[in-house]
């Protein structure tokens, strides 16, 4: 299939699909029935220096939802995931063109400042990296930089709501004045998602959250994705198909650079339709 | 097919395949065979057909084991999970038409100790050879994943009710002329139905087989005469 093809065009509703013959007629662009988009990203092309790392990305990425990307390392999902929120920015060879809109905005616009996009996009990376600050520091930080508190008990009242909906406050309540980085591994990841949270964020992306942790502590992030996705976008890169798809209603499979396939999760691990998706989750290359 | 990149998971997966192919062969020589002790009045071959029933049994459970073991063991996805359950669907129908096959092995039994009634018998393997013919079809199609074929079976499935409706009609002459008839008739009824039975089987494989290789269900509304009369 084409990039520009009806290979990621499945229709955008969760848990359904076209039958096969409208879904051929579908268009990237026409995919705007079901949940309302969040992300809109058209002809994304990257390049760092000469190289080419992303080849005309089209995908749709709905409110309120997760969707992960999948793919072997190298193909391009994680430069992707950083062009949302214009990490690709602090790499002075990354070209970045095509647009990428949140809620129609061009997040590219030169009138966005790019420290108030990433707070509006927040993102969680594969290994835990708390401010050397303590645990409720770690929190409050973003939350008074942006000027979200008036005075300390707001401040307090963010720290304790982000940190309950990270699903981390009975653990660390009796302790917050303690180091961040003094909890495990897990407890970390999900600090760190609540720094993310505090700051109010409407999509929060994760590049491979899970992958520094142990089963236990990988299943409560999962479970915490699950709970926060009612009321965030969430985008996250993973190795694990299996998390794909546990935690994901849509999945989309990169391959060198161009976005293969995406659609409903439970589809795309019982019948993808490009044989590169097959042959990927199926663990026959990669 | 490219090859999995672990190959034992590949090769767990050929196996699971071969060791259904291996159960529809003996399924399908059982249903052959017995027809062909109620055409024959054999009655050693009715008794061999019912001691290998338990053959199919067991080879239904193993399959099944193996594929709970490849599915938690190996967690396929996409066409190796459909895959893996078809073999245990499969594999569970043909059990079925083992335990239909045994059941005309037994009726063939009590009819063989009556008088012959050739017309009828030859009318039961008439219709015998329709529904075996089915099945082996519908087994080629599993061996050589050719979808076509299956769908083919599935489309035939109403020559074999259109035969049964006959064959009912055929035996109810037949009670009606000659009440002494009528217990070795009866057991031909049952004997047709186990076959319409196969038969149905058959183009539940056919379904399955559809599932494992397009990953869509037929959808297709086939349509079904609505005077049969049993």
């Amino acid at each position: 299939m084409t990039p520009n093809g009806s290979s990621f065009s499945r229709s955008v509703m969760p848990m359904n699909r076209d039958d096969s013959a409208s879904h051929e007629a579908a268009t990237a662009s026409a995919a705007t029935s079901g949940p309302s988009v969040k992300i809109r990203a058209r002809d994304i092309n990257v390049f760092y220096g000469e190289k080419q790392a992303l080849f005309d990305v089209a995908i749709d990425i709905p409110e309120k939802s997760v969707t992960s990307f999948i793919g072997p390392s190298g193909c391009g999902k994680s430069t992707f995931l950083r062009c949302m929120n214009r990490m690709n920015d602090t790499i002075p060879i990354c070209r970045v063109t095509g647009a990428i809109e949140m809620d129609g905005e061009d997040v590219n616009d030169r009138s966005i400042d790019p420290v108030v996009l990433r707070a509006r996009v927040g993102m969680v990376f594969q290994k835990p990296n708390p401010f050397p600050k303590s645990i409720y520091e770690n929190v409050a930080y973003g939350p008074r930089i942006h000027g979200l508190a008036t005075g300390k008990d707001e401040l307090d009242a963010i720290v304790e709501s982000s940190l309950r909906r990270a699903g981390l406050w009975d653990e660390v309540s009796d302790r917050l004045l303690q180091p961040g980085t003094g909890l495990s591994g897990g407890q970390q990841q999900r600090l760190v998602i609540a720094r993310a949270i505090a700051v109010g964020p409407e999509v929060i992306l994760m590049d491979e959250p899970c992958s520094a942790l142990d089963p236990i502590a990988t299943a409560k992030i999962e479970e915490l994705i699950d709970e926060l996705r009612e009321q965030f976008c969430i985008v996250i890169v993973t190795h694990s198909m299996a998390q794909a798809a546990r935690v994901s209603q849509r999945t989309a499979f990169f391959h060198m650079g161009r976005l293969v396939e995406s659609g409903a999760t439970d589809e795309i691990f019982t019948n993808p339709r490009d044989s590169r998706t097959q042959d990927y989750i199926t663990g026959r290359f990669g | 097919m490219t090859q999995h990149t672990v190959k034992a998971y590949g090769d767990e997966l050929n196996h699971l395949t071969a060791e259904v192919a291996r159960m529809g062969g003996l399924a399908e020589a059982q249903v052959v065979d017995s027809i062909s002790c109620i055409a024959r009045r054999d009655v050693n071959l009715a008794q061999s057909i019912i001691a290998h029933d338990d053959k199919l049994d067991q080879m239904q459970i193993d399959i099944e084991r193996k594929a709970i073991k490849l599915i938690a063991l190996r967690q396929p996805v996409a066409q190796d999970l459909r895959r893996t359950v078809a073999a245990m669907k499969i594999s569970s129908n043909l059990e079925r038409c083992g335990d239909l096959a045994k059941n005309i092995a037994k009726r063939a039994l009590v009819v063989s100790e009556a008088e012959p009634m050739t017309p009828l018998t030859r009318s039961i393997e008439r219709m015998g050879h329709l529904v075996t013919g089915r099945l082996k079809d519908v087994l080629d199609a599993y061996t050589s994943s050719n979808v076509t074929r299956a769908v083919g079976v599935w489309w035939r499935d109403e020559e074999v009710d259109e035969h049964y409706n006959s064959l009912f009609r055929e035996l109810l002459t037949y009670m009606m002329a000659d009440p002494r008839t009528i217990t070795s008739c009866a057991h031909l009824l049952f004997v047709a139905k186990n076959l319409e039975r196969i038969g149905d089987h058959a183009t539940n494989i056919a379904e399955i087989i559809h599932f494992e290789l397009t990953g869509e269900d037929m959808i297709t509304h086939r349509p079904k005469h609505s005077d049969i009369e049993a």
